[in-house]
């Protein structure tokens, strides 16, 4: 039987690539799918516990995540679609006029 | 070292090798498709868990129908040159890179300091609560509250891609 700790460990080690891909990517797509990295390894640790302790409320839980997520990946995509538009750039380095 | 334990661990390196590749690769398409692959190995690890429920709406919504709004986008945003796509590398990253490192190794040291407190092996019950029937049952009674509340979210999203995403008229 695999220990709870191995699915953990593994959801932290993906948290962490995205984290990675949100800090040092600089193209907006790239730096989103990394947030849905993000999402799905968090997920993965409720899924886990769920499984573990006999409860469904974790995959209840994922189910609430989900939806987050195709609702922040349409907003997202939009404003990507709408920079694009205005700028003619996805870098977010070029994307800095509210920096005041 | 039994078959499970090599199972689980054949899919967690397919999930780590695809999930550095979607962060390190030039070109967004290819970044996509990895995902997908990502999100499928995740499906896999959730069905090896007895999740699947969650295992399939994983492939429908997320494999299925988000990544298919980002390879849409990827298609439509039209990168013309090819240095729009290069990144530098700067002191930046190196930061970041540094900083992540240090974020896994403390959540890996918290869970494994935490060791004895976890169960494990999975609960006896665990193949009946990740049917359809079982999900079904908890979220139309103890969390339809939330889940009417889901349909306003999506509402809004709907609304705010729309606004967001439409030609300014005049």
């Amino acid at each position: 039987m695999i220990p709870l700790n191995y699915y953990l460990a593994l959801s932290a080690i993906l948290f962490s690539i995205g984290v990675v891909g949100v800090l040092a990517r600089r193209n907006a797509i790239i730096v989103f799918m990394s947030i849905e990295l993000m999402l799905n390894s968090v997920n993965l640790t409720l899924v886990a516990f769920s499984a573990y302790l006999g409860n469904a409320t974790g995959q209840i839980f994922v189910f609430f995540v989900l939806t987050v997520a195709a609702a922040e990946a349409a907003v997202g995509l939009a404003i990507i679609i709408a920079l694009f538009r205005n700028k003619m750039t996805v870098n977010i380095d070029e994307i800095n006029i509210m920096k005041w | 070292m039994s078959i499970d334990t090599i199972v689980f661990l054949i899919l967690a390196a397919a999930s780590i090798i695809s999930a550095i590749l979607v962060i390190t690769r030039r070109s967004p398409i290819i970044s996509v498709v990895y995902l997908v692959f990502n999100f499928i190995i995740l499906a896999i690890i959730y069905l090896t868990l007895h999740a699947q429920f969650i295992a399939v709406i994983q492939v429908i919504v997320y494999a299925g129908a988000i990544m298919v709004l980002f390879l849409f986008v990827v298609m439509l945003l039209n990168f013309a040159k090819e240095e729009m796509l290069t990144e530098k590398v700067t002191y930046k990253k190196r930061i970041a890179i540094g900083l992540a490192v240090v974020m896994s190794v403390q959540i890996i040291i918290g869970i494994s300091t935490s060791f004895g407190e976890h169960p494990n092996q999975l609960s006896p019950v665990a193949t009946q609560i990740g049917t359809v029937e079982h999900i079904g049952k908890v979220l139309f009674t103890q969390y339809l509250l939330p889940f009417e509340i889901t349909s306003i979210l999506l509402l809004a999203a709907i609304i705010g891609a729309v606004v967001l995403a439409k030609k300014r008229i005049g």
